[in-house]
């Protein structure tokens, strides 16, 4: 890579190293000269945006283990200590409890955003699918991280999350039993949850260092996700990238302030402020308000086990959609058809979230069901279908030519 | 298109229907307090008195483990003075040792001390109450007011507005249920774990008298209260509130900044 690369180093010193290590070239390469498509919107910040939350996260959260002690009986003090004595704890504290939703929001809309401009689709099939892995650990990094303050929904969380495992046959109680390292969600559990909790964001980084690698391989997708023709259809990340992203990411923390010093417990649960009963379950047991979708998909199914693999494969699902869209277009805004089911599908995603929060009872229920039915057939019938029978618009030409037409029109 | 609005519209009555049929506890009395909203901060004297109220009622049968006595002079809090703090801590006597001969002894309560607790355990503490009276450190933020997702974006969570609830809200039940009451328990629609609570009405008007006079009816008294166990569970909201206001006129600033340069940046290229 060093032999394309524009980085040319001067002083003797420079050369020396360069023809050792050529990391300086490498860094050149791809945070500065990188080759983007000129045309990204807005909704191509939040991976910036996310890199950033997973380097708050992991900041807060070394500070945070400064004080914290992973102990049944002194977790949910130790959390408090750091609330009320540890200068700036309740800083440190609040902005890792709301980073963990920001991150959250961040990765819903990347991921949509995927959805939409088709940016799984080929040569991205690897990207993609890294992503869908990244998005696993989150999910497991935060349930783990929720059980650390040791409150009532951390316990009871833990409880009914690993009490899933039971519905695997033959072994299932085996395997609840080694999760636990006990007979119940206890000492051990909190114990490796830690340790877990301090490991997984740094396979994240790792990840995520893939996932970056996987994009400059074919490089970024764009709005009319038609392939980079040639250097007029680009410029370099730096600066004019740099810039994008950075004023995006200076919003997107303006967003994050707000919750952190002036709502910094509306995300989460004024049950967690109890702390952990094993003896006393709360009325509603539920989960962060990032699961809710797949919380309400594991509850519409009523075989125990059978939720549990709906759960597990309305995530898995995604790892097969580059796939599963069987259309050549890549960008939403050539596929009129697709882009009506594409919103039909947000909302119900976000239906199903409201229904994860509420009680199985009555209608919802029903709603429950109906949502979960179409959220598969959304993946499995639509998707596969609709790359068949619709017709899409008219391609422009390239990059730059639907960028001189745009302009023309303004 | 006719027919996905009839889908629409059934869905509608449905959720709709469901909502509303849910059963909870009634909505918190929507009252307002000081502290709240982006400037709002704690008004002293009110936590002062409400200090009072916690000492000469609720710490009968409540603890308030999270809190020092020398948590009553931090800054953002009921500003006692030091010397206040101190006499106002001889006032309890806490157990300390072992000393040198290995026993336990009692001794007057220094700044440095936790808030004793009123029993030794919470066997004891329930099995002298009919049940056990929680921990009041955190109970602001331990529970809500009211709920749905944009109500308490607007209007915050109603943890003050629970307690004070609570304290306000006892009532004679009505002859339908009344017939069902458990021995021990007092009505009171309010309360979030069913309607009968085994907390009997602690305040009566009249019952604490502040020192600057304030009114004192079982009104004032609970809001007083409540605005107290409001600060025990956020000693740093003011902190809090200053420090974001700092925070986001830098970010706002650096958001401006950064836009007119990316402005300029891209000023050439068609994008
Ligand atoms: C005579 C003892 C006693 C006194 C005095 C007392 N409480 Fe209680 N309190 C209880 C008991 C017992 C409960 C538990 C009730 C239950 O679970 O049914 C309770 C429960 C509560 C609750 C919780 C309701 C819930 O949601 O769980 C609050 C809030 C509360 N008390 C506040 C106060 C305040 C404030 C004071 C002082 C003004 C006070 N209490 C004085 C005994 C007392
Ligand atoms: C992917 C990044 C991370 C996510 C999504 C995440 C998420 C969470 C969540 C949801 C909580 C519970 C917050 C609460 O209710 O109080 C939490 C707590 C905690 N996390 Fe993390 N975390 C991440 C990274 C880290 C890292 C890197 C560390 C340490 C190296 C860490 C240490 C802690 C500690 C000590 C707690 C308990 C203290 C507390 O509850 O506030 N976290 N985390």
């Amino acid at each position: 890579m060093s032999g394309s690369s524009k980085y040319q180093p001067t002083s003797p010193v420079g050369k020396w190293f360069h023809e050792r290590l050529p990391i300086v070239a490498f860094v050149k390469d791809h945070a500065m000269d990188f080759p983007t498509p000129k045309n990204l919107n807005y909704w191509w910040t939040f991976g910036g945006i996310l890199a950033v939350m997973l380097v708050v996260q992991i900041i807060t959260g070394i500070v945070l283990v400064m004080h914290y002690t992973p102990h049944v009986d002194f977790a949910f003090n130790s959390v408090e200590q750091i609330m009320r004595d540890v200068n700036y704890g309740w800083l440190i504290r609040y902005m890792h409890m709301n980073g963990a939703s920001m991150f959250f929001i961040a990765v819903y809309i990347h991921m949509f955003r995927g959805m939409y401009f088709g940016s799984y689709k080929a040569p991205r099939e690897v990207l993609w699918m890294i992503g869908v892995i990244i998005y696993l650990v989150m999910m497991a990094t935060a349930f783990m991280g929720y059980v650390l303050p040791w409150g009532q929904m951390s316990f009871w969380g833990a409880k009914v999350i690993t009490n899933l495992f039971s519905a695997i046959p033959f072994v299932g109680d085996f395997v609840t039993t080694w999760l636990w390292g006990g007979y119940s969600v206890d000492n051990p559990t909190l114990n490796r949850f830690f340790s877990l909790h301090y490991l997984l964001p740094f396979v994240l980084a790792g990840l995520v260092i893939l996932h970056i690698w996987a994009l400059h391989v074919p490089g970024n997708n764009n709005p009319t996700g038609i392939a980079v023709k040639g250097p007029q259809d680009t410029v370099p990340f730096h600066p004019y990238y740099t810039m994008k992203d950075g004023f995006a990411i200076v919003v997107f923390l303006i967003f994050y302030a707000l919750f952190v010093f002036y709502g910094p417990n509306y995300m989460g649960d004024a049950v967690n402020y109890v702390p952990a009963n094993p003896l006393s379950t709360p009325a509603h047991i539920k989960p962060e308000w990032y699961y809710l979708p797949f919380y309400a998909i594991l509850r519409s199914i009523p075989d125990k086990l059978f939720g549990v693999i709906a759960m597990f494969s309305s995530i898995l699902i995604l790892l097969a959609l580059p796939w599963l869209d069987t259309s050549r277009v890549r960008s939403g805004n050539y596929r009129p058809i697709f882009k009506g089911f594409f919103w039909v599908f947000v909302i119900v995603c976000i239906a199903l979230g409201f229904i994860g929060s509420k009680p199985p009872e009555g209608s919802y229920v029903l709603w429950g069901r109906i949502l979960t039915a179409y959220y598969f057939i959304h993946f499995i019938v639509i998707l596969p279908l609709l790359g068949l029978l619709e017709t899409p618009k008219p391609l422009p030409a390239s990059i730059s030519d639907d960028v001189l037409a745009k302009a023309k029109l303004a | 298109m006719k027919k996905f609005a009839t889908f629409l519209i059934a869905a509608t009555a449905l959720f709709g229907g469901v909502a509303m049929a849910e059963e909870g506890p009634t909505p918190a009395k929507g009252i307002s307090f000081s502290f709240e909203g982006p400037f709002g901060t704690f008004d002293r004297a009110q936590l002062q008195r409400g200090y009072k109220v916690y000492k000469e009622v609720c710490a009968n049968c409540h603890s308030m483990k999270l809190l020092s006595f020398r948590n009553l002079a931090d800054k953002g809090g009921p500003s006692f003075t030091e010397a206040q703090v101190k006499s106002l801590a001889a006032t309890f006597k806490v157990q300390d040792g072992p000393n040198t001969k290995g026993e336990m002894f009692e001794r007057a309560g220094l700044p440095s001390d936790r808030f004793p607790s009123p029993y030794p355990n919470a066997e004891a503490a329930t099995a002298a109450n009919g049940a056990m009276p929680p921990d009041l450190s955190l109970i602001t933020k331990a529970r809500e007011g009211w709920h749905g997702t944009f109500n308490q974006l607007w209007n915050g969570i109603g943890g003050p507005q629970y307690v004070y609830s609570v304290l306000t809200g006892y009532e004679t039940p009505p002859a339908d249920i009344a017939k069902e009451k458990p021995e021990g328990k007092y009505y009171n629609p309010y309360f979030q774990a069913g309607h009968w609570i085994s907390m009997p009405p602690p305040l009566s008007d009249g019952q604490v008298t502040f020192d600057d006079g304030a009114p004192n009816k079982v009104d004032d008294m609970a809001k007083d209260v409540a605005a107290f166990l409001a600060w025990t569970a956020e000693p740093k909201m003011e902190e809090r509130k200053q420090t974001g206001f700092e925070v986001l006129i830098y970010l706002a600033i650096l958001a401006g900044l950064m836009y007119f340069v990316k402005k300029k940046v891209w000023a050439g290229v068609a994008h």
